[in-house]
């Protein structure tokens, strides 16, 4: 029975159009060589105020790397991708105000 | 294609979704703590910068040993993903190696923020010290409680599959699992960005 379902599950795998375990490794790689950018850019005081929107474009591609392959939300339904995007600009939204609320931008 | 992988993994449910309720809750939730974070993320920010006192974040961060701790979160959410692979494969032997190595790299992780909080500590930064106290405490020990949380769920999962609880056709307990890990891992991914690189970068403070 547990054979049986060992079976199914690895047939499903094949054909399910989930990522093979090397292309996880490779995102791990990417992930790994922007986090060594970051830190080598953060190194470069001649930027000033210039590092913000690298590190801030930086930073969201690794977030979509992870939640599209690892979270598997490019290959899931997308009622999930709304769920979850749905909350994330809620979170920007809720930060944009209380940052605008205490004056941050000003 | 997507709901074509549906219906290969059996989740088209009798649901008014079509989705495993289960899973439909758990992308609420982590929607929903988006949200959390934001707003401690967004506290920290507000603060940041107005402290009356120190010890300030220049004077306690250490970047190259956080950037470490990163890099091990990161490759613990690989080890995650590479379990739930390995036993939607069948392979319940290499599930355990992943899991188990996943739990042990987020322990390392909260071997580092242990170490960090504990050199913070003895650098006269407390919870009460000053402003930025507060908020970074408060921002990274929710992290840290989060990872937590998600060890002991990794490790009861582990465990679990000994006593044949998990096998190929229950991948969807992992996978919650695996979904609250990630979101874990993207959480410290924006805190990494905000509040240490961004915290003492000269041209920004």
């Amino acid at each position: 029975m547990a054979q049986e379902s060992g079976t199914e599950a690895q047939g499903a795998a094949v054909h399910s159009g989930h990522p093979t375990p090397f292309t996880y490794f490779k995102v791990a790689m990417t992930l790994s060589i922007i986090t060594a950018v970051e830190v080598g850019i953060f190194y470069i005081e001649d930027l000033g105020k210039g590092i913000i929107p690298i590190l801030v474009v930086l930073s969201a591609a690794k977030f979509a790397l992870v939640a599209m392959f690892y979270m598997h939300l490019r290959y899931d339904s997308r009622i999930f991708t709304g769920m979850f995007v749905g909350g994330i600009a809620l979170a920007i939204s809720v930060t944009l105000a209380i940052l605008g609320l205490f004056q941050f931008f000003v | 294609m997507a709901e074509a992988t549906a219906a290969i993994h059996g989740e088209h449910e009798e649901t008014s979704t079509g989705l495993n309720n289960r899973k439909l809750l758990m992308w609420a939730f982590l929607g929903s703590d988006c949200m959390f974070f934001g707003t401690l993320i967004a506290t920290y920010v507000v603060y940041q910068g107005k402290s009356l006192k120190g010890p300030f974040p220049i004077d306690v961060f250490n970047i190259p040993i956080t950037s470490v701790s990163t890099f091990v979160l990161l490759m613990s959410s690989m080890s995650m993903v590479l379990a739930y692979a390995a036993l939607r494969q069948g392979n319940v032997k290499s599930f355990r190696i992943w899991i188990f190595s996943t739990a042990f790299l987020g322990m390392t992780f909260l071997g580092f923020q242990v170490f960090e909080f504990r050199d913070f500590v003895h650098e006269g930064l407390t919870l009460k010290t000053n402003l930025f106290g507060t908020t970074f405490f408060t921002l990274t020990g929710l992290h840290g409680a989060h990872v937590t949380l998600g060890v002991i769920w990794l490790l009861s999962l582990g465990f679990h599959s000994f006593k044949g609880g998990i096998t190929p056709d229950k991948h969807l307990d992992v996978d919650l699992a695996a979904l609250y890990w990630h979101f874990v891992d993207v959480v410290w991914i924006i805190i990494f960005t905000v509040v240490y690189l961004f915290g003492v970068f000269p041209g920004i403070n």
